[in-house]
């Protein structure tokens, strides 16, 4: 059984080396870790706060530690993972900052992705005079759970901030890597990162 | 789910102790459900905790409410679907439900042991459901399941013989108690010994129960396994309807009786039932010891403290779940035990389940826990014969 992800999981899992140790930070339903486990022979942790999420996990055999992102990884040892991922997770966190040092302290990689604010439709939406309502983001401006809005240039200024290593960097839009104008040009934003 | 039957087995073997103690022979109770499979690799082990037994699930016929103390989570078609797994709950020696202990006659002297019980600990309960395991022909457990201090004897199991379980799965437990803990049991304890009814744990001869000593003891314990939300929605400042009734005045003027001996509140009257029951059914010496082996479960002690050295050993896959407003065995504990598996890369999920019952919450019924321990065994089962 392969367990399905969406087209932007699927090109983040292609950067990960198969038969690495994996923490995936807010991890959902473990749909990710699962398909790194079955198609790369990954093997590792999720980390996710919400009930169902937890449950969907167990079902599927994904090992899954319940905890709240916010309150730091201080579970987990340097670099103890070959990988740590971060899919959608930053943007919900209110220690931002904090959790991007996290994730390379406990990662010997880190891979960061998050929606890309800069994307053109959203930028043509705020011109317009309008928050953006994408496929990408389709919540309205008073009920979404994003507290962080970045761009992709945004998230780089960010990392060399805290003295982050960004070993690659690019968007993804409809699962096809984007290296040309990612931030003007990609609904998703990826970094890899390390110390 | 069919009538169960508490079965006892006889060990002529001495069974040797930490302490040093020996216990010479000794009987263990206990009950199965469910079925043994042909290659035996489903068998699952409930320890219980505190004032729990063999009695895990189930109803003894002719005997109405007499279901086992976790039969919500034991049984056909149950998170521990007994359809699947072959499930044995066993009582441990020094308890008083079965099993050896201070009201059976030690062998050496014909005389019944009474406060003479040598101190058990958690490693020898361990060690007598190993040898139970043994002679049931079960070399490995699919999985152990405990909460509380079963959930430290599920944790032993897995330092002790590690080879032998497959599954741990430990709720609402710790890797040790706190100071906080070992001095509620000091409490406990001196409520019992200072009851004059005691008489130095030979209370068996002088024909008396040291019932107030228990009851305190109990009323104590039962504050610290609610959470104070729990207390206040169930209780809150309520008085008794009796007293406000029987006031000569209407209740808002005169709403106390300015009693310090009568029940006023319904909380009081609450604690004062739950004593009483306990104290008709509990064994003094028991409690005492029982108590001992919480304060003494530290399987990090013989590596300086490191709990992460401590379960180097562990080999087993585990499932830990913990209950936010249980401060008795609060999540920061599970979280000791979950990072010192973290750091030996082993397998381990863990549940923190948020739920305003306390300790307590471990033995009710609670769609999230037990969606999460279900699971947990339809993954173990998938893995059965293979």
């Amino acid at each position: 059984m392969t367990s399905f992800i969406d087209p932007t999981q699927q090109a983040i899992a292609e950067w990960i080396p198969p038969g690495s140790r994996v923490l995936d930070l807010g991890c959902g339903d473990g749909a990710m870790l699962a398909h790194l486990q079955e198609a790369r022979g990954c093997s590792g942790y999720g980390v996710e706060i919400a009930d169902d999420n937890v449950l969907e996990c167990v079902r599927r055999g994904v090992q899954v530690i319940q905890a709240n992102l916010d309150e730091g990884l201080s579970m987990f040892e340097d670099a103890s993972f070959d990988v740590v991922l971060q899919i959608d997770t930053l943007q919900h966190l209110r220690n931002a900052e904090v959790m991007l040092r996290e994730t390379v302290r406990v990662g010997k990689v880190g891979i960061v992705a998050h929606p890309n604010f800069g994307h053109w439709p959203n930028r043509w939406s705020v011109l317009r005079g309008r928050m953006p309502v994408t496929p990408r983001l389709p919540y309205s401006w008073y009920d979404t759970p994003n507290i962080r809005f970045g761009t992709h240039a945004d998230l780089s200024i960010l990392a060399r901030r805290c003295g982050l290593h960004i070993l690659d960097s690019c968007g993804i839009q409809d699962g096809q890597v984007v290296r040309r104008f990612p931030n003007l040009l990609a609904s998703t934003s990826v970094y890899r990162l390390s110390r | 789910m069919p009538y169960v039957n508490p079965q006892y087995l006889h060990f002529a073997d001495a069974l040797p102790l930490q302490s040093g103690a020996v216990l010479r022979e000794y009987d263990l109770c206990f009950e199965t459900y469910g079925t043994l499979n042909a290659d035996r690799s489903n068998a699952v082990l409930v320890c219980h905790a505190l004032n729990a037994s063999h009695h895990v699930a189930g109803e003894y016929e002719g005997q109405s409410k007499s279901q086992g103390w976790w039969d919500n989570m034991v049984g056909p078609g149950k998170p521990i679907d007994t359809n699947v797994f072959f499930v044995i709950g066993v009582n441990n020696p020094g308890s008083c439900f079965g099993s050896t202990g201070p009201m059976h006659p030690n062998p050496d002297t014909g005389k019944v042991y009474g406060p003479d019980f040598p101190v058990v600990t958690v490693e020898d309960w361990v060690d007598a459901q190993a040898r139970l395991l043994d002679s049931l022909g079960i070399d490995t457990l699919s999985a152990v399941v405990g909460g509380s201090l079963g959930g430290m004897q599920a944790l032993s199991w897995t330092l002790q013989y590690p080879q032998r379980v497959r599954h741990a799965v430990v709720i609402a437990s710790a890797p040790n108690l706190t100071a906080e803990n070992i001095a509620f049991n000091e409490v406990a304890r001196r409520a019992i010994v200072t009851d004059p009814d005691f008489h130095g744990g030979n209370y068996y001869a002088h024909g008396t129960v040291p019932k107030r000593g228990l009851r305190i003891a109990r009323m104590i314990g039962h504050i610290t396994y609610l959470s104070d939300d729990v207390m206040n929605e169930r209780f809150g400042r309520q008085l008794r309807d009796a007293i406000v009734a029987n006031a000569a005045e209407p209740p808002q003027q005169r709403p106390y009786r300015y009693s310090t001996q009568d029940i006023e509140f319904q909380i009081e009257s609450y604690l004062r039932y739950q004593g009483d029951k306990f104290a008709e059914y509990f064994d003094a010496n028991t409690y005492l010891l029982i108590t001992r082996v919480l304060d003494y479960f530290d399987p990090a002690s013989r590596f300086g403290g490191h709990l992460t050295e401590a379960l180097r050993r562990a080999t087993a896959r585990f499932l830990v779940v913990s209950f936010t407003t249980d401060w008795r065995f609060s999540p920061k504990r599970s979280r000791e035990i979950v990072k010192a598996l973290l750091d030996n890369k082993r397998d381990v999920t863990y549940a923190e389940i948020d739920t305003p019952h306390g300790h307590d919450a471990f033995l009710l019924d609670d769609a999230r826990y037990h969606g999460v321990v279900r699971a947990y065994f339809s993954r173990v089962a998938a893995t059965l014969g293979r």
